[in-house]
């Protein structure tokens, strides 16, 4: 009995002390920078936390601006590719059309292609339309990219939809358009937040799109900003660091706020696919 | 057989329709799908078409284009320069797909094993939230601390400084030796949360019972974890192997922001490469080419991973 016990303790001891030691590898870039940021500018500043790196590098270091843009262009991509995946997801999800499957697997398709492989002629045609620098470059390209994704998301939550309700408007006159408006959409809210979550962490982090788009800094989105600001500047330096925390926050606040939708959200997006 | 009236046949059949998938007929579902498809096929479909087309000229990207054939597609298998960013990729793989599988299936095992023991290890969640949060920090952030972390007097070398390790100390990402897999690594501290999270996703759909029979025919915790939990995370690592490949082939903003490629070039990897020569180098054929190549991998690693384990499974 004693003996017992005395492994399962020494079990949970050693099981305890290999999850700290994983999660402070986990931790550790994360605290680092953090402090980087509280530290003092100049050698010889006074100790203590120095919170007004924040504000220099807010002003200074346009990392305001930066944000700025980066609010905009993934404001629009979440909206309109919500609004846009519900749209082709209730198609797929729940009416029969000739050319669906190849329709679908064309969307599927999209979803592997890595942006890479259209960064660069998008480039050039946008170039010729003079539509480079501009947050249209930035915008639809991820739309399209999200629509993929959201499509497949929402069709599979649309088929897994409750028929008995759907048929139960349908007999009260309901049209499809009323259907998916005012009771498939309300009912599938765990959903669409998800994917708008997902959609929102994707297009914040972006950074090869805007970094061939965007020449003229006012555009700039934060990550970009955040990497010409390293060039200016050598490693180390807290400005930078307090930049980079302004940068991650918005996704890893939403993340800690709400992250059981978060991981769910990327393991039934992962498996399904 | 009894045959049955015709009535019931028929309800059977309009059941088997509506549980099925797609509903009836309609000719609106094309206004549905047109404004997704309009977006879809401008910035995904035409760019993609076009990059096909690209690919058989040589253009700088200003003057007019030089038709050249299958030139590029040639020179990806006999220019070193170009078959170098493959091979950094395979290295890559080790540390993105490999490691963060073997170290997620580990740490997975021990919570589960915590939870099915009822020697509950507390605080799991918060262990999760925990090795998951990399995955979701802006990668351009994640190089910045690397590259502060790899630096000479960088927090790494002191801490080899003060165990006494001082021959272990070196400029990491500065020299060629060792900027490979320096990178590597920060690819599995990306990961990892990612396959644990998947695997303990995975390991809780297993009934309590399988691990108490397990533990009753005298299994120790590897032994009851190889013989209980292992056998049915095979969806999960096929899951794991996908995204964590895909990811190391990616590989973008890393290298980009913490080493450009260098030194020299030990740490090109495609879509550098991809960037690099159709915007630095006026090479915009030869880019696509090996974008289009980099695509055709990740979809053949996809589709072969995806058939290996349905086929397992059957």
């Amino acid at each position: 009995m004693s003996a017992r016990t005395g492994s399962i303790r020494l079990e949970r001891a050693s099981g305890y002390v290999i999850l700290a030691l994983a999660g402070a590898f986990a931790l550790y870039p994360v605290v680092l920078i953090v402090f980087t940021a509280l530290r003092p500018e100049t050698v010889g500043a006074s100790g203590g936390l120095h919170f007004e790196n924040f504000a220099a590098a807010w002003e200074e270091g346009n990392f305001g601006s930066y944000l700025g843009n980066s609010a905009i262009v993934a404001v629009s991509v979440v909206l309109i590719s919500a609004v846009l995946a519900s749209l082709t997801g209730y198609a797929f999800g729940t009416m029969r059309f000739p050319g669906s499957n190849v329709l679908f697997y064309l969307l599927l398709l999209g979803m592997m292609v890595p942006s890479e492989a259209v960064v660069v002629p998008l480039y050039f045609d946008l170039r010729s339309l003079d539509l480079t620098n501009s947050y249209v470059s930035l915008i639809f390209p991820q739309v399209a990219q999200s629509l993929a994704f959201g499509t497949f998301w929402m069709r599979a939550y649309f088929r897994s939809a409750s028929r008995d309700v759907v048929e139960a408007a349908r007999m009260d006159g309901a049209g499809h358009f009323r259907i998916l408006w005012s009771i498939l959409l309300p009912m599938g809210r765990p959903a669409v937040i998800t994917m708008v979550m997902l959609v929102f962490m994707w297009t914040w982090n972006e950074f090869l799109l805007p970094l061939v788009m965007i020449q003229d800094e006012a555009l700039r989105t934060a990550p970009l900003g955040l990497s010409n600001f390293k060039g200016q500047y050598t490693a180390g330096t807290s400005l930078l660091a307090a930049g980079a925390v302004l940068v991650a926050l918005p996704v890893v606040a939403v993340y800690v706020a709400a992250q059981r939708h978060f991981i769910r959200g990327m393991i039934e997006g992962a498996v399904r696919g | 057989m009894v045959s049955e009236p015709p009535a019931v046949g028929a309800r059977r059949r309009a059941g088997r329709r509506g549980s099925g998938p797609p509903g009836e007929p309609r000719a609106v579902a094309y206004l549905y799908i047109l404004p997704g498809f309009l977006i879809f096929a401008g910035f995904m479909l035409w760019p993609l078409v076009r990059a096909v087309g690209l690919s058989f000229y040589e253009w700088d990207g200003l003057s007019l284009g030089v038709w050249v054939g299958l030139d590029n597609y040639r020179a990806v298998f006999t220019d070193p320069g170009l078959r170098s960013p493959f091979v950094h990729s395979l290295v890559l793989l080790a540390f993105y797909s490999a490691v963060p599988i073997v170290i997620g299936m580990a740490l997975a095992g021990l919570m589960a094993r915590g939870v099915s023991t009822g020697s509950g290890l507390r605080g799991l969640g918060f262990f999760r939230t925990v090795l998951f949060l990399p995955q979701v920090v802006t990668l351009v952030v994640v190089a910045i601390a690397w590259r502060d972390i790899y630096a000479p007097d960088g927090p790494l070398n002191e801490l080899l400084r003060a165990l006494g390790l001082d021959a272990l100390a070196h400029a990491w990402i500065g020299e060629s030796d060792y900027a490979l897999p320096a990178v590597g690594l920060v690819g599995t501290w990306v990961g990892t949360g990612l396959c644990l999270v998947l695997f303990l996703a995975g390991l809780s759909k297993v009934p309590r019972e399988l691990y108490e029979s397990a533990r009753l025919d005298g299994a120790g915790p590897v032994r009851e974890f190889l013989v209980v939990g292992l056998p049915a995370l095979r969806g999960e690592i096929a899951v794991a192997l996908t995204l964590t490949i895909v990811a190391a082939l990616r590989t973008f903003d890393l290298v980009y922001v913490m080493t450009g490629g260098g030194p020299g070039t030990a740490t090109t990897v495609p879509s550098y490469e991809v960037y690099k020569r159709a915007f630095q180098d006026g090479e915009v054929g030869s880019a696509v080419t090996l974008a289009l190549l980099l695509t055709a991998v990740i979809l053949a690693a996809t589709i072969a991973i995806t058939r290996v384990a349905e086929g397992a499974d059957r």
